[in-house]
C-alpha cells in the first residue's frame, strides 16, 4: 500500500522527508509540500505515515484488501506511545487497530550522534561501539577461549 | 539612522504623489493576483464545497458562541503564534518574518501617506518599527532560505537553487534588504549608490507583489480561513476518518475472523 500525502494537510515540515528509506517523500517545487514521487518504489514501511505530526500522509490500498473508495487512516499520539490505524471501507465499514509503539518516553533514546566517539583503541575490540553499557548488560555472553578448543582434536 | 525617515528623505527627487501612486498600485497587484490565484486554483470552490460537505456529515452542531470561540482560537493559536508549525524552528523563524513584515509594510505606508516629506517630522517609534521589522525579516527569512528549507537540509541541495516555491520568499527579502542598503545610502548621503539600490529595491518590490498570482503571497489570507475550517470540521465531530484517540476507540482490535481466501 504506497503512501500519499493530503497537500492541503502538508505543512512542509519534512519529518517524513527525513525519514523515509526510499528517498520516495519530496518537496514539491511549486508549493512547498511533500509528495511521494514514486509511489511503485514505496517499500511500505510507513515510517511517513507514522512520523507525520499534521496526519497528512495516508495509505492506498491494495484493490484485494481495501477496493476503490477507501480510506486508511493513522493516528498517532507520541504522549501515549500508541498508534491507531483506521481502515473504512466504501461499504461503510470500518476496522480500528490500536498498538503500542514503544515503551519508554518519547524522545528518550539517544541519537548514536548523542554518544561520544570511541577512541582509536575501541578498534581492537570485538565489541561494538558504546557495548555492552549501551545494551544495559554487564558483559556480552561469550565462549571463553578454552570453551572454543572443545571437541576439536 | 533608525530615526531617518527614507521615503522622505526621497520626496526631494521623486514627488510624493508618485511614491502613493505606487504604494496604491501595488495593493491593487496584490487584491488582483489573489483574486486570479483564487479563480485558477479554485481554492474557494474547494473551501466552500468542503464547508457544506463538512456541514452535511456533522454528527453534531456547532452554535454560534463556540463558532466565535473557535474564531479567536484561530486567530490567537493558528494566526498570531503560527500554530501550524510542528518544528519549533521553522515556527520562530516564521514569526519573525511575518510580524516584521507587518511592521515594515504598515510603516511604510504610514511614512509615504503620512509623513512623505521633511517638513512634517515622522515619529521615532514608526521609523524604528521600519528599521526593527525589515531586520526581523531579514533574520526570519534568510535562516529559513539557509538553514531550514527541507529540501536544503534533508536532500543536500544547494542553498541557492530557486524553484517556484521560492518566489515569494525570495522577493520579499531581496525587496526587504534592498530596503534597507537604499536606507542606510540614503542616510550617509551617497547619492548615486542610493539611487542603484532604490532602483533594484522598487524592481524587487514590484516583483514580490506582482507575483502574487504565481506565489505563495497569498497563503497570509487562505490560511486562517483553512485553520478556521479546520476547527470547525473537528467540532463538528469530525476527525477527517482519522481513528478515535487510544485512551477510548470505537473498537478495539477487530473481531478475529477466519480466512476467507482459500
Amino acid at each position: 500500500m504506497p503512501t500519499f500525502v493530503y497537500m492541503t494537510s502538508c505543512d512542509g515540515c519534512g519529518h517524513c522527508v527525513d525519514i523515509c528509506p526510499s528517498d520516495i517523500m519530496h518537496i514539491d517545487t511549486t508549493y512547498r509540500r511533500a509528495y511521494n514521487i514514486e509511489p511503485n518504489m514505496c517499500w511500505e514501511c510507513y515510517s511517513c505515515v507514522k512520523a507525520c505530526p499534521q496526519n497528512a500522509i495516508d495509505c492506498r490500498g491494495y484493490a484485494d484488501f481495501a477496493p476503490l473508495g477507501h480510506s486508511v487512516r493513522v493516528l498517532r499520539e507520541d504522549q501515549k506511545g500508541t498508534i491507531s490505524w483506521k481502515i473504512k471501507f466504501r461499504d461503510g465499514r470500518e476496522k480500528n487497530f490500536v498498538s503500542p509503539i514503544r515503551t519508554t518516553p518519547w524522545g528518550s533514546i539517544k541519537a548514536p550522534s548523542d554518544y561520544a566517539a570511541p577512541s582509536a583503541d575501541a578498534m581492537k575490540s570485538q565489541q561494538l561501539a558504546h557495548e555492552p553499557e549501551a545494551l544495559k548488560v554487564d558483559k556480552l555472553p561469550a565462549l571463553r577461549p578454552d570453551q572454543l578448543k572443545q571437541g576439536i582434536a | 539612522m533608525l530615526t531617518s525617515n527614507p521615503f522622505a528623505g526621497l520626496s526631494g527627487s521623486i514627488s510624493p504623489a508618485i511614491m502613493q501612486a505606487y504604494v496604491i498600485v501595488m495593493i491593487a497587484l496584490v487584491v488582483g493576483g489573489t483574486l486570479l490565484d483564487l479563480v485558477h486554483k479554485k481554492s474557494a470552490r474547494y473551501f466552500f464545497e468542503s464547508w457544506r460537505s463538512a456541514k452535511a456529515r456533522a454528527t453534531r452542531q456547532v452554535g454560534g458562541g463556540e463558532m466565535a470561540s473557535l474564531a479567536v482560537q484561530t486567530a490567537v493559536v493558528d494566526v498570531m503564534t503560527s500554530g501550524e508549525f510542528c518544528n519549533a524552528r521553522r515556527r520562530i523563524a516564521h514569526l519573525m518574518t511575518m510580524y516584521g513584515f507587518l511592521a515594515y509594510l504598515i510603516t511604510t505606508v504610514i511614512m509615504v501617506f503620512v509623513y512623505p516629506t521633511s517638513a512634517t517630522a515622522t515619529p521615532g517609534i514608526v521609523t524604528a518599527l521600519w528599521y526593527i521589522g525589515a531586520l526581523l525579516v531579514c533574520i526570519g527569512g534568510y535562516w529559513f532560505w539557509f538553514f531550514i528549507r527541507v529540501d536544503v537540509a534533508a536532500e543536500g541541495n544547494s542553498p541557492f537553487r530557486l524553484v517556484r516555491a521560492d518566489l515569494f520568499v525570495v522577493s520579499l527579502i531581496a525587496s526587504v534588504t534592498l530596503a534597507l542598503i537604499w536606507a542606510f545610502f540614503q542616510s550617509t548621503g551617497a547619492a548615486g549608490w542610493a539611487t542603484a539600490f532604490l532602483a533594484l529595491y522598487i524592481v524587487a518590490s514590484t516583483v514580490l507583489f506582482g507575483s502574487v498570482a504565481w506565489s505563495k503571497f497569498a497563503h497570509m489570507f487562505y490560511k486562517p480561513a483553512a485553520a478556521f475550517q479546520k476547527r470547525v470540521e473537528e467540532a463538528s465531530g469530525l476527525r477527517r476518518n482519522l481513528p478515535a484517540p487510544a485512551n477510548s476507540p470505537a473498537t478495539f482490535g477487530s473481531a478475529r475472523q477466519l480466512p476467507q481466501n482459500y
